[in-house]
């Protein structure tokens, strides 16, 4: 039969040498290999003592920044809900009302903003559609849970505390 | 006298047996460090500096379980196995003679519990009791997977021992003695000028390598591992045992290790004999000293074999089962048997035999 590709291969099966069939030097040369791996270094971290650093790259808990001033940069526009393949990200507007100025930094602002750590994929779509460079994925790994419902992370787990100035 | 003679035997017997459940209590510790080590990785090392109380809490753990005795399992069987097991593991040590004499006085302790004539019969007798402690292991849980691998491991060791009975003879053809220390006596002579290296294994090789194998293969290791791999062909013959009863079966396992390091040092790699122990005589050395030396070399001996045993079992894999058969009754026995033919041509070529 043709082959559809040329990476086919036919495979050998030569009748073993009498120095493969006793297994002797093929035993001997692993633990030659062996005995290399007990003298390198180990790859371990004593992981509650020692952390290992996240790669520069790394996508962790979302967090929603603010500004110089200490306001909210996120003006709900919902992009980062549309963006967002697992449709994580659920938000309410609210109208910003005078006197807030310095809670929220545009005239609109979320009331609400919910990710579902369930659905995230941790894609960083999200962080990418922002218009206003207000959600980053900094954090650290989510961490375990019995309740489901503690997994949709709101305002309140998500926005930066306020720098104390 | 009499009485003295009974004290000092059974105070030797207490120190092998507890230096024998020692090393078979660290050597779980080492070879789990070990195993991890050629693997890249750290091995437990938590319970204790370097983990050294690891084997205790394993202990309190396997103490603490609960213990299940199946509904349709033969209840006196189902106990005697591991207790058997671990009994034929332990007395296997009483003819190794652990080193020279010791002189305190006029007294003259002999660092052997049972010096026998017979002494390697009987270590040939031991080793193949253990087979009874697998098989009424499997028999007794009354589950057909453990019988199974009960069957498995009495035909390996049975085949297995055939070998190893027939790399012995050639041992025996040049030695002449069936005593444990007679055969370590013998090989004190000197090889190349230096003394107390006049080692078996330079003069027969291959049946040292034969012994090796059959060695591993008794002793259920990698890659001889089929009567009891725990992972992927249900656990073997102590399938239905849990707690103390299966940590006795693989606490028998770690004696027996203990013990086979001890007779192969001793039948091939000259026992307490070290180099150089004649000039350290001549030089007006102390008996005693170069008794407690030498007791020291055949400790340093019985560890190196024991970290073979930990090397070769992370380093190959399992043999299938026709292979192992192949490989004991198709290669080794004859060539087993090849050996001792050319011993005997070579021992009356040089004249050893008229
Ligand atoms: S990281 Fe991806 S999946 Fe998670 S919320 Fe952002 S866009 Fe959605
Ligand atoms: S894209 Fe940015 S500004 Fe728009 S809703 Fe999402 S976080 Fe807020």
């Amino acid at each position: 039969m043709e082959s559809l590709t040329n990476r086919k291969k036919v495979v050998e099966q030569k009748p073993m040498t009498f120095l493969e069939r006793i297994y002797l030097p093929a035993i001997f040369q692993g633990l030659g290999i062996t005995m290399k791996h007990f003298f390198r270094k180990k790859a371990t971290i004593q992981y509650p003592d020692v952390k290992r650093e996240f790669s520069t790259n790394f996508r962790g808990i979302h967090s929603l920044k603010r500004d110089e001033e200490g306001r909210e940069r996120c003006t709900a526009c919902g992009l980062c809900a549309l963006s967002c393949p697992a449709e994580a990200i659920t938000m309410i507007a609210a109208e910003r009302k005078p006197g807030e100025e310095a809670l929220y930094r545009e005239e609109k602002y979320a009331a609400t903003y919910e990710i579902n750590m369930l659905r995230c994929i941790f894609c960083g779509f999200c962080e990418e559609a922002c218009p206003k460079e207000a959600i980053y994925l900094d954090g650290d790994i989510p961490p375990a849970n019995f309740d489901r419902d503690n997994f949709i992370y709101g305002k309140d787990k998500l926005v930066e505390p306020i720098h104390k100035k | 006298m009499e009485l003295s003679i009974i004290i000092e035997k059974f105070l030797l017997i207490t120190v092998v047996l507890v230096v024998s459940l020692v090393v078979a209590m660290y050597m779980t510790l080492v070879e789990r460090r070990f195993a991890a080590f050629f693997q890249d990785r750290l091995g437990p090392n938590r319970a204790g500096p370097w983990g050294i109380l690891q084997p205790l809490a394993d202990g309190v753990k396997l103490f603490t379980k609960e213990e299940i005795l199946p509904a349709n399992a033969n209840k006196l069987l189902f106990i005697v196995g591991p207790s058997l097991a671990m009994f034929t593991a332990t007395i296997g040590s009483a003819v190794i003679p652990w080193g020279r004499d010791l002189v305190l006085g006029d007294r003259v302790i002999s660092l052997q519990v049972a010096d026998i004539n017979i002494g390697l019969l009987y270590i040939f007798g031991v080793v193949s009791l253990g087979v009874y402690g697998m098989m009424i292991g499997g028999w007794a849980s009354n589950n057909k997977y453990s019988l199974m691998g009960a069957i498995r491991a009495a035909s390996q060791s049975i085949s297995y021992e055939i070998a190893m009975g027939l790399a012995i003879i050639a041992i025996l053809m040049v030695t002449g003695t069936l005593s444990l220390r007679g055969i370590v006596e013998g090989q004190s002579s000197s090889l190349m000028g230096i003394s107390g290296l006049g080692w078996n294994v330079f003069y027969q090789p291959v049946a040292f390598l034969i012994y090796l194998i059959c060695m591993f293969a008794e002793c259920n290791r990698t890659p001889f591992d089929l009567p009891e791999c725990e992972s992927e062909l249900v656990a073997g013959y102590h399938t239905e045992h849990s707690s103390m009863k299966l940590g006795f079966y693989l606490f028998a396992e770690y004696i027996n290790m203990f013990v086979s390091s001890a007779v192969v040092s001793a039948l091939f790699f000259g026992g307490y004999n070290f180099p150089g122990q004649d000039a350290l005589a001549a030089s007006g050395v102390h008996a005693n000293i170069i008794t407690i030396i030498g007791l020291a070399a055949f400790f340093l001996k019985i560890a190196f074999f024991l970290f073979l045993f930990v090397w070769v079992r992370w380093t190959i894999p399992r043999f299938r089962y026709d292979q192992l058969m192949r490989l004991g009754w198709n290669m080794l026995v004859p060539l087993a048997i090849a050996n001792i033919g050319i011993t005997g041509v070579v021992m009356y070529l040089t004249g050893h035999i008229k």
